[in-house]
């Protein structure tokens, strides 16, 4: 037992605030139903729910963070007993508002006001049990899951992290399973499976992991050279093989890839210039509506005697393009001068002009109003023809290539260093001779050029497009990818877009909620990680500069923000 | 190569100007052709300019909020449109239960007690979610760049809004008929809908109460110092994190009851119904120069009424021949205006009708 003082020893505020915090997260996630939707998934069949996890997860999260929280206002000198017992608590605070819920529902009709509290609701909270049984075993059940996140933490670093890494494989492979493969998620015999590889590999690899990655490193570069060669062409191969797994899968992935090209413009417009375009959807609406106009037969003007013309896909493909980029051009004029903010909300605006004026009358006869433009032709090379997702999969893998291959060229070039100054501070760049009109108009037109090809493929992919398929939320999702993945950060795009855009579109009963999910996303990220899950080298100094600038100063100086 | 650049930018600059006279141009024509024709009575006139003020009023109302964080932090809090919306959505749930219970069947004077328990319902939960978001979301990040605050305010936004959705559902939410206000009033010959008529005094009345706190009390002298500049508001023993906060609670309570108003008026909660009023309270705050109180006072009366008139003044007359326009159905752009208005003012006078320039680099 560690003598620490009273004062140390006792003070439980945080691991009490930190459960606090969890039993509201954890009764808003019941209440608008995100636990009751997701309860027909099973991960371990029969045993676990989808629904039951999404609870275990909050629990084990607020737990682990409750024991952390005590671990480091203790100085690291907790006893064993309050490191079980913080973890506890917590725990246990999370049921008690779980069970109030129950309480209150069996007690009142809480359905009039909160639409997801449901009898199913309440029957997955205690487990179908009985009222006071299921009461109990609620309470009970977080008090033994936070003193064993507590336990966790007695373990030696190497070996916690190998359970917590299998533990985490479970639902992930399960989602995957239940979505493809099977409709029932793991056997119990498959899980215990998938924990013990996980934990093994993870243990193996955190002892012979650094040892292996030295030797590596030690090769002469010529081997080095065929080891990445190597790398890249397992994922190159991984890939292309992807949409061979089925055609629904290929379709996630189409999205996947969709996302991934927008986020790449988007990437650049926001991430390096540093220029926050919220009207991002107006391009891609352009690049759709483009390839529907000039492709459909449906259209008036495909029909007009002196006029009528039809392109193939590829025929209306540059034109896309071209105008997107024009109109990144001209809608970014007018907002050259403007700072961030205000910048976010002409491009918001423009992209919701373009919505309004597509679904009016008013332009009915030419490009469909709220009817849309339907029977988009495929495309296709001679005889080949792009008509399955699996097929279209790999044009639009070829877009993000050449996408991915701009950014990456451009990013260290003059103009993108251009642009990541712009990023830093305007005025100082000017002064260094960056042609500010320039430079930003070049940012405009890059950015909405990728999402006009985004648009063209999605126009072509779905083969009917509507005004309402363009709402605002698209441009959040991207902006949403972006930062996610980390601004400015290649590779964070692909990341973000995959659990983003993939995630969500595997876990279909998840679709209602996609937008909270962001909007918390969003924030958690500012919050926490504000340079993303893979970021940029550059931006993570900058931003982690700050943060020690901060923290230097006394909290008294807090409000001393300058303006 | 200084010379250079400056002639761009007055290229830019003229290419800017030319894109907004082309704008004002179609107005003035649309205007003056449609006057021409006179399709339309005064009367018609009349009640969408009524329409449009007690619009106005509600813009105005949340405009406020927007200018006074604006001026304060120099952050748009986007999630002020969900502000707008969390009061009169939780007020919807006490009307109904007001209405059945017969509280506006039985006698003026219960209804309006209950009309004001859920105004003030409406208020507090608008300012419990206002200082929530200031506490949680807004305050970690004072000193972070720029576009992160932005960007967690954006995110909020949607985390509210869809929050709100799975809570309570996603039907349109009728608020009951209150007899009181069914019908209209004569007022110096014109037919007023009284609906309207309460909107709009009430709106006047709380707009002159925030005047006058802004300007006369002593923790409305602080606000302005704060955000005038806040290391000498400090020096001189100001506590700017408490005015901050007061700061939202007033653009939370303001916003309460412009959501209260909004219901009165259209009879209707939504879980997205603050996104457009959202949007045009923005602009207006912009209109009449953000940061300035009576600006966007100014600029919600005026966003308001030339939002009602417009479709039917300007766009039913820009391209007219004969006995109809080119744009059918003219309404259905409405929403569009707030935004070419926002950007016409940012190119002509960026400072607004009353503000200072800080659309541009400043901040």
């Amino acid at each position: 037992m560690q003598t620490r003082g009273a004062n140390t020893r006792f003070d439980l505020s945080p691991a009490i605030r930190i459960g606090l915090i969890g039993g509201i997260v954890t009764l808003l996630m019941c209440l608008i139903g995100i636990v009751e939707v997701s309860d027909a998934r099973a991960v371990i069949y029969p045993f676990l729910s989808m629904g039951q996890t999404l609870l275990l997860i909050a629990y084990l999260l607020f737990c682990s963070m409750a024991v952390r929280r005590m671990l480091t206002v203790s100085g690291g000198a907790l006893s064993r007993l309050w490191v079980v017992g913080s973890g506890a608590l917590a725990g246990l605070l999370i049921s008690v508002f779980l069970a109030g819920l129950v309480l209150i529902g069996n007690w009142i009709n809480l359905r009039a006001v909160f639409v997801r509290a449901s009898p199913e609701l309440y029957r997955l909270l205690t487990f179908g049990l009985e009222l006071v049984p299921g009461i109990i075993a609620r309470l009970l059940a977080g008090l033994i899951l936070g003193a064993l996140t507590g336990a966790v933490y007695l373990l030696p670093e190497r070996l916690r992290r190998a359970v917590v890494v299998g533990a985490a494989l479970i639902p992930l492979l399960a989602i995957i399973a239940s979505a493809f493969f099977a409709q029932r998620g793991l056997t119990p015999l498959a899980a215990l499976i998938v924990f013990v590889a996980g934990a093994g590999v993870t243990y193996l690899w955190s002892g012979i992991g650094g040892p292996v990655r030295q030797r590596i490193a030690d090769l002469p570069p010529s081997r080095q050279r065929s080891y990445k060669i190597g790398r890249i062409a397992l994922a190159a191969a991984i890939v292309l093989l992807l949409p061979l797994s089925g055609s629904y899968p290929s379709q996630v992935l189409d999205f996947v890839g969709l996302y991934v090209l927008m986020g790449l413009g988007l990437n650049i417009v926001v991430g390096f210039a540093g220029l926050l375009d919220l009207g991002y959807v107006a391009f891609f609406a352009l690049g759709a509506y483009t390839v529907g106009i000039l492709t459909s037969p449906e259209i008036q003007w495909a029909t007009m005697e002196w006029f009528g013309f039809q392109l193939t896909f590829w025929t209306a493909l540059p034109f896309a393009v071209l105008v997107a980029t024009l109109a990144g051009i001209i809608l970014g004029v007018p907002v050259l001068g403007m700072r961030g903010d205000y910048l976010a909300i002409v491009t918001l605006g423009f992209g919701e002009i373009i919505r309004i004026v597509a679904l009016s009358d008013w332009l009915k006869p030419y490009i469909g109003g709220s009817n849309g433009i339907t029977r988009i032709p495929r495309p296709a090379i001679g005889p080949l023809d792009f008509n399955t997702p699996g097929s279209l999969y790999y044009l639009i893998v070829i877009g993000c290539l050449i996408a991915a291959f701009v950014a990456i060229r451009v990013k260290d070039s003059r103009l993108g260093r251009a642009w990541m100054a712009l990023r830093e501070d305007e005025d100082v760049a000017q002064a260094m001779g960056i042609d500010l009109v320039k430079t930003k108009l070049l940012a405009f037109a890059t950015g909405a050029a990728f999402s006009g090809l985004s648009g063209a493929f999605f126009a072509t992919m779905i083969g009917s497009i509507y005004p309402h398929s363009f709402t605002l939320m698209i441009s959040i999702n991207a902006l949403a990818v972006i930062i996610v993945g980390g601004m400015g950060s290649i590779p964070g795009v692909l990341v973000g877009a995959i659990v983003l855009v993939g995630l969500p579109e595997i876990l279909r009963e998840f679709s209602e909620y996609r937008l909270l999910l962001f909007g918390a996303a969003l924030v958690l990220m500012m919050l926490t990680r504000p340079e993303g899950l893979i970021p940029e080298a550059r931006r993570k100094i900058e931003l982690h500069k700050a943060e020690a600038e901060t923290l230097d100063e006394s909290g008294e100086k807090q409000i001393t923000v300058p303006a | 190569m200084l010379q250079r650049l400056r002639r761009r930018m007055s290229g830019t600059k003229v290419a800017m100007w030319l894109i907004g006279l082309v704008i004002l141009g179609v107005v003035i024509y649309g205007a003056i052709n449609t006057l021409v024709w006179g399709d339309y009575t005064l009367t018609q006139w009349l009640d969408l300019s009524i329409y449009g003020i007690a619009q106005g009023g509600i813009y105005a109302l949340i405009a406020l909020g927007y200018t006074l964080v604006y001026g304060i932090l120099r952050m748009i809090n986007f999630a002020h449109s969900e502000v707008f919306m969390a009061g009169p959505f939780i007020g919807y749930y006490v009307a109904t239960a007001m209405d059945q219970a017969g509280w506006f069947d039985s006698g003026w004077g219960s209804t309006i007690a209950g009309l004001a328990i859920i105004l003030l319902v409406a208020m507090v939960v608008s300012l419990a979610i206002a200082v929530m978001l200031e506490r949680i979301a807004y305050r970690p990040l004072r000193r972070a760049p720029r576009l992160v605050p932005l960007i967690t305010a954006i995110g909020a936004s949607y985390f509210l809004q869809y929050a709100f959705l799975g809570l309570f559902g996603s039907n349109v939410k009728g608020y009951p008929d209150i007899d009181l206000l069914k019908g209209t009033w004569n007022i110096l010959g014109v037919d007023v809908l009284k609906t309207q008529v309460v909107v709009i005094v009430a709106a006047v009345i709380f707009l002159a109460i925030l005047y006058v706190f802004v300007q006369r009390t002593k923790t409305g002298k602080a606000m302005q110092a704060v955000s005038e500049d806040k290391d000498t508001a400090a020096l001189m023993g100001i506590d700017v994190n408490r005015i901050i906060v007061i700061t939202f609670v007033v653009g939370g309570l303001l916003a309460g009851a412009a959501g209260f108003f909004f219901a009165l008026l259209f009879k209707q909660v939504k879980f997205d119904m603050g996104f457009f009023p959202g949007i045009k309270a923005f602009t207006a705050a912009v209109l009449g120069g953000i940061g300035n109180v009576v600006g966007a006072m100014l600029g919600g009366m005026f966003l308001g009424i030339a939002e009602s008139l417009f479709p039917n003044l300007v766009l039913d007359g820009v391209c007219k021949w004969g006995t109809t326009g080119c744009i059918p159905a003219p309404y259905q752009l409405k929403d569009a205006l707030a935004f070419i208005m926002l950007v016409l003012v940012l190119i002509f006078r960026p400072t607004g009708i009353l503000g200072e320039r800080l659309a541009t680099k400043k901040a």
